[in-house]
């Protein structure tokens, strides 16, 4: 187990070095050191800016000295500077991300609840009117584009509804520590739209999952032995059916916390994903740059908690 | 006397009614499916006394799985129908509810499958599993189980057993999952244990241990056995009774002396055929079955096996083709279905078993002496 740990923290560290490599290449040695300072400083930057932030970045020394100072910076959590916007990118960036965790949990604590609940009547029920009602559903909003679902849910619930109850927002983000029941009510139709166009590849996966599980030997045996049906999926079946499920709900997660950009601009929630955009369209490179490593830094952790779970569900990778 | 519906049954004394643990009459089980209806069991009849062993053979596809599993009430899908009689200790399974099977399962009848390592759930210790079997029957507490789990691991032959109780499954070599299989079917005393195909997936070195142990347990508990194989060394050792399955159909049952001394139908003949035994002067006779078991959704008309039969000519006319052979009495309690006279079934069985040099005739006994596991019968 611990070896097996050890041995993916590892992978995941050689992971981490080389997005920071691609990274480094895309946006350092690509440009060249010149153009890099240019586009730091930003519209505003006079010759004189850029000669300083030449300097701040090591941009006139050999590249491995660049890389080395820039990945010094990281590892000590340090994002760098945004010129542009005269603050350090940690600083955008963590007001950023507290609005793509709500939205991203939140949603994610629904899509894999209604995933595996779904997925498991439609295994267990198989072929039933049930399952035809949810592999329809799953269909549906799979093949939604999700600003159609965003703008449709705005249309019926915040427009539509706007004579019944002001309940529904429009828009906008309200953090939980400035009022809890508003940052609830205005992330409720943003956490519907991410949750109902993800959640229908869980409820597929845990169906397939399930019904491949449901026919395995070890079932039959429980069967076998006199269990009754509801603990023989509930706890024999569900435990192994839920393997896959894991796996992708913790890489959906970790991709999703990195940004979740339609969401976010459709319901103009300030996460990273809305930040990123905006810096793009203001060509802020330190702000994409941050983000990017951020992202892929969630992915990578994503993956080995993905791996510790999957040690702790089967004894079969713990104890090997 | 025999019950004319079900020769296998013996009715001539009260004794031996409330001896008879398991009675199966015309038991069917048919199966929709997209390409027809599977009728992969077509009326089987056959009982077992408390504490006997009941060995059933025939080749792969031929019902034996799905028998069992039917006494188990382990058929569950929707597209399945079963009819007849399954009567354990006088209770008919097949009209019972399934919440009533599902209680009788485990404790009163209990069964072992032929993978032992995919037959555990990979993911809890055999211990637990034992323990769960155990506590579904039995209202105690987890300490209590466990201790019975140990203990069952103790009998069926773990070292260490306080110690492998935590083990998982991965852990334990192919013929200690199939101990710990057994220590779990056995762990509420049931009065039936079926065993389908229990050593088919284990190295030849460890099955005659397996067999051992179930034998040695039989008497320990006093639990009937079913015993599903390919091998027919095993089952002539082991059963007193034997039934040979067709294509979904009963088509000879018997005392095991009877079926291997004396057997009457062509296929049993040809099972017999395919055991390489010491005496090579029979091989050359008794060749194993040609062709391959009949799809069970298009059985073949008359008698199942007349498409692979060499003695239809003896019969005569195409009565093999149209008339269906039914189970018919030829040596006490000892049935056969077949069209061949019970003088023709002996005179050819006489021939083809004869030895060619002195030796006196074989008996059951010598004839399935050789108790090798590779005798297989090809499947
Ligand atoms: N659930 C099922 N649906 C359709 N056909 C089945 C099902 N279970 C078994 N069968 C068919 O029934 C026949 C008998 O199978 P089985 O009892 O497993 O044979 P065996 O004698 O080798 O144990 C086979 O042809 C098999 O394909
Ligand atoms: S009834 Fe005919 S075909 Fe069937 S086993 Fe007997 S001789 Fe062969
Ligand atoms: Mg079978």
């Amino acid at each position: 187990m611990t070896r097996f740990l050890i041995r993916r923290i590892g992978q995941a560290i050689l992971v981490l070095f080389a997005a920071s490599i691609a990274v480094f290449l895309l946006f350092f040695v690509g440009p060249g050191p010149d153009q890099v300072a240019r586009t730091f400083a930003g519209r505003l930057g006079t010759p004189q800016r850029i000669l300083e932030i030449k300097h701040a970045l090591h941009l006139d020394q050999p590249l491995y000295l660049q890389y080395l100072h820039w990945v010094g910076n990281l590892l000590q959590g340090n994002l760098g500077f945004d010129y542009y916007k005269g603050q350090s990118v940690n600083t955008v960036v963590g007001q950023a991300l507290p609005a793509t965790v709500s939205l991203v949990v939140g949603a994610a604590i629904l899509w894999i609840a209604y995933g595996v609940f779904s997925g498991v009547v439609s295994a267990v029920r198989s072929r039933s009117l049930l399952d035809r009602g949810f592999t329809t559903a799953a269909l549906f909003f799979y093949s939604m584009p999700t600003f159609v679902l965003g703008y449709t849910l705005i249309f019926i619930f915040a427009y539509e509804l706007y004579r019944v109850t002001k309940f529904f927002p429009f828009s906008s983000y309200v953090p939980i520590t400035t009022n809890p029941w508003q940052w609830f009510v205005h992330l409720i139709l943003p956490w519907l739209t991410l949750a109902m166009v993800t959640a229908a590849a869980y409820t597929r996966l845990t169906r397939t999952s399930m019904l491949d599980v449901l026919g395995e030997d070890y079932i039959r045996t429980a069967r076998s032995k006199g269990m009754p049906e509801q603990r023989v999926i509930r706890v024999h079946a569900l435990r192994s059916a839920l393997t896959p499920v894991v796996t992708l709900a913790g890489l959906d997660i970790g991709t999703a916390l990195g940004g979740v950009i339609i969401t976010e601009q459709v319901f103009g929630i300030p996460g990273l994903g809305w930040t990123i955009v905006q810096a793009i369209g203001q060509q802020d490179l330190p702000i994409i740059m941050g983000i990017a490593v951020l992202a892929a830094t969630f992915v990578v952790i994503a993956n080995v908690i993905v791996d510790i779970l999957y040690a702790v569900l089967d004894p079969r990778v713990r104890l090997n | 006397m025999t019950d004319p519906t079900n020769p296998l049954v013996m009715t001539d004394s009260v004794s031996l009614a409330s001896r008879l643990l398991l009675q199966v009459s015309d038991l069917r089980v048919q199966f929709a499916t997209d390409d027809g209806v599977v009728k992969a069991v077509d009326g089987v009849s056959f009982s077992l006394e408390r504490g006997r062993t009941l060995g059933i053979v025939g080749e792969s596809g031929s019902g034996k799985s799905v028998t069992s599993m039917a006494i188990m009430g382990l058929h569950s899908g929707k597209n399945t129908t079963i009819t007849g009689q399954i009567r354990l200790d006088g209770e008919d399974l097949v009209s019972a509810s399934r919440e009533r099977v599902r209680a009788l399962r485990g404790a009163k009848m209990a069964m072992i499958f032929q993978d032992p390592l995919t037959s555990l759930h990979p993911y809890y210790s055999v211990g637990h599993q034992i323990m769960e079997a155990y506590r579904v029957h039995n209202k105690v507490t987890k300490q209590v189980a466990r201790k019975r789990a140990v203990d069952m691991l103790g009998r069926v032959g773990i070292p260490n057993p306080a110690v492998r109780v935590d083990d998982y499954p991965h852990q334990f070599s192919g013929g200690m999952r199939q101990r710990a299989m057994i220590a779990m079917a056995l762990s509420c005393d049931p009065g039936l244990l079926i065993a389908d195909e229990p050593t088919t997936a284990l190295d030849v070195t460890v099955q005659a241990q397996i067999l051992d142990l179930i034998v040695d347990l039989q008497d320990e508990f006093g639990s009937a056995v079913i015993i599903i194989t390919h091998d027919l060394g095993v089952v002539a050792e082991i059963s007193d009774q034997i039934l040979v399955m067709y294509a979904g159909r009963a088509v000879e049952g018997g005392p095991a002396t009877g079926v291997f001394g004396q057997p009457g139908h062509p296929y049993a003949w040809g099972l017999l055929g395919s055991m390489p035994r010491l005496d090579i002067d029979r091989v050359d006779r008794l060749k194993p079955i040609p062709g391959t078991p009949p799809s069970l959704i298009n059985v073949p008309s008359g008698c199942p096996f007349h498409p692979r039969c060499g003695y239809r000519d003896e019969v005569g006319g195409d009565r093999c083709a149209t008339e269906v052979p039914l189970l018919r009495e030829i040596a006490p309690a000892h049935v056969a279905a077949c069209h061949l006279t019970s003088d023709q079934q002996r005179s050819t069985w006489a021939r083809l078993s004869e030895p060619v040099s002195d030796l006196p005739e074989t008996k059951a006994g010598s004839l399935l002496a050789s108790s090798d596991p590779a005798n297989e019968v090809q499947s």
